[in-house]
């Protein structure tokens, strides 16, 4: 590691995320911690983090359509899914590696623990990942995802969703979330959407419908861009932070 | 520097109970041929060590579907190049147990020997962030800024693996989600 001071992080606003303790939400009642997080301002070994290259990635990663696929297309609609990541100073990150995971259109994961009664789809595994070029944009095809319910105080619905997983590029931006599709009615009824307490936190998870990046009678396409922590203007000396 | 902050950070949600599909897609049953994801840090040099534990929630059962990533300096305390120093797993569905191979890292930053635990699972709605120290650094832990931090003794060994008697160079580090030994939390 060089001498050279490294910017710092902010704490992260955790009123804007999710509550650990949601009783509404029933899995965080025995897995949320409940003595206070130890605050402590960023380190090295926070302000570094793992770094994944292009060259990684296989050439089907970001096409879900096509990556699993062993007789044809899969079942459902076909989207696209594109958006920017910046940090909280608006500024574009590059090389941010994207992974992503969904169920198939019918609300099914391939996941040796989903048993719901929905069939696979034998064309589709739900497994995709992408990265950021230098501007922070991404996009990835896929199917929109199917609802399904899980128990949760009887049943619950998820709203159609997909969950993303990001390195920025400290560990301290590291970020798992998911997004949902605007105009969804479930998005209200949902306890894990509703983890969250702030509607305009809420409404940064929604992807938006983008008719300007359509394929034309191909795929319709939905915009989501992500914000990761940012490095403020703030410098701390290595080892004495 | 004259940076105005005008984004919020978006929202973070549960990784849910098929993180794997997307993380470590042969755990879900997906053979992904380009897809390599090591519970072996890539280090090199250093003392080999493996790293073992489990993940108990606040009523004593093993979470038994959690994804856990770790992240370390090497044994000379440089961080990277690249993914090295970074590795993943997952509890096992029928153990419960989570495992890593790595090398023992060093002194960096002026912190003693520690490895970043990062914990992602269903019920978690923002990953649970900690770290691992080891019981052998007795001074460097006893100098260490975060530990110090922690003024009940109780909660700071929480953080402190320790040597697993069944076999050489293997470390044990338990987390408890919640309650009665309730591991420590980072908010960095
Ligand atoms: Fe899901």
């Amino acid at each position: 590691m060089s001498d050279k001071p490294a910017p710092a992080f902010d704490p992260r606003d955790r009123a804007w995320h999710p509550k650990a303790l949601v009783s509404s939400y029933n899995s965080t009642t025995l897995r949320a911690p409940s003595q206070p997080l130890l605050q402590m301002p960023p380190t090295v070994s926070e302000v570094s983090g793992p770094v994944f290259g292009h060259t990684e990635l296989g050439a089907l990663d970001a096409d879900m359509i096509r990556n699993a696929a062993v007789s044809g297309d899969p079942v459902g609609e076909r989207i696209v899914i594109s958006g920017r990541v910046l940090d909280e100073y608006a500024r574009p990150q590059a090389n941010v590696l994207i992974e992503v995971w969904q169920a198939n259109a019918g609300g099914r994961y391939r996941h040796v623990r989903d048993g719901y009664l929905a069939p696979l789809d034998p064309n589709f595994s739900g497994y995709g990942r992408c990265m950021t070029d230098s501007e922070g944009r991404y996009s990835f095809r896929t199917i929109r995802p199917g609802p399904y319910p899980f128990p949760n105080n009887g049943c619950s619905w998820r709203p159609a969703h997909v969950h993303l997983s990001l390195f920025g590029a400290s560990f301290a931006q590291r970020l798992v979330t998911q997004f949902y599709f605007e105009g969804d009615p479930l998005i209200r009824h949902c306890p894990i959407v509703n983890t969250i307490s702030d509607p305009k936190a809420v409404s940064q998870l929604v992807a938006t419908l983008d008719m300007d990046s359509q394929v034309e009678f191909d795929s319709l396409a939905y915009r989501f861009d992500i914000v990761l922590r940012g490095r403020n203007g703030t410098w701390f000396e290595e080892g004495r932070s | 520097m004259n940076l105005k902050k005008t984004m919020k950070e978006t929202p973070s949600q549960t990784a849910g109970p098929y993180v794997h599909i997307g993380t470590l897609p042969s755990v879900a049953g997906i053979y992904v041929p380009t897809h390599d994801t090591p519970a072996n840090t890539g280090l090199e040099g250093g003392t080999p060590i493996i790293i073992k534990g489990t993940i108990r929630d606040g009523g004593g059962e093993l979470a038994k579907d959690a994804m856990v990533e770790i992240w370390q300096a090497n044994a000379g305390g440089s961080y990277g190049p690249g993914r090295t120093g970074w590795a993943r797993s997952h509890t096992d569905f029928g153990t419960g147990e989570f495992r890593f191979e790595t090398m023992k890292p060093g002194t960096a930053g002026g912190q003693a020997p520690h490895v970043t635990f990062m914990i992602f699972a269903r019920g978690i709605n923002l990953h649970l962030h900690t770290r691992m120290y080891f019981a052998d650094e007795t001074d460097a832990n006893a100098a260490d800024p975060l530990l110090n931090l922690i003024a009940d003794t109780d909660r700071r060994d929480t953080l402190i693996a320790s040597p697993d008697p069944e076999s050489n160079n293997t470390w044990r580090f338990d987390v408890v989600l919640q309650g009665e030994g309730e591991t420590v939390f980072l908010d960095i």
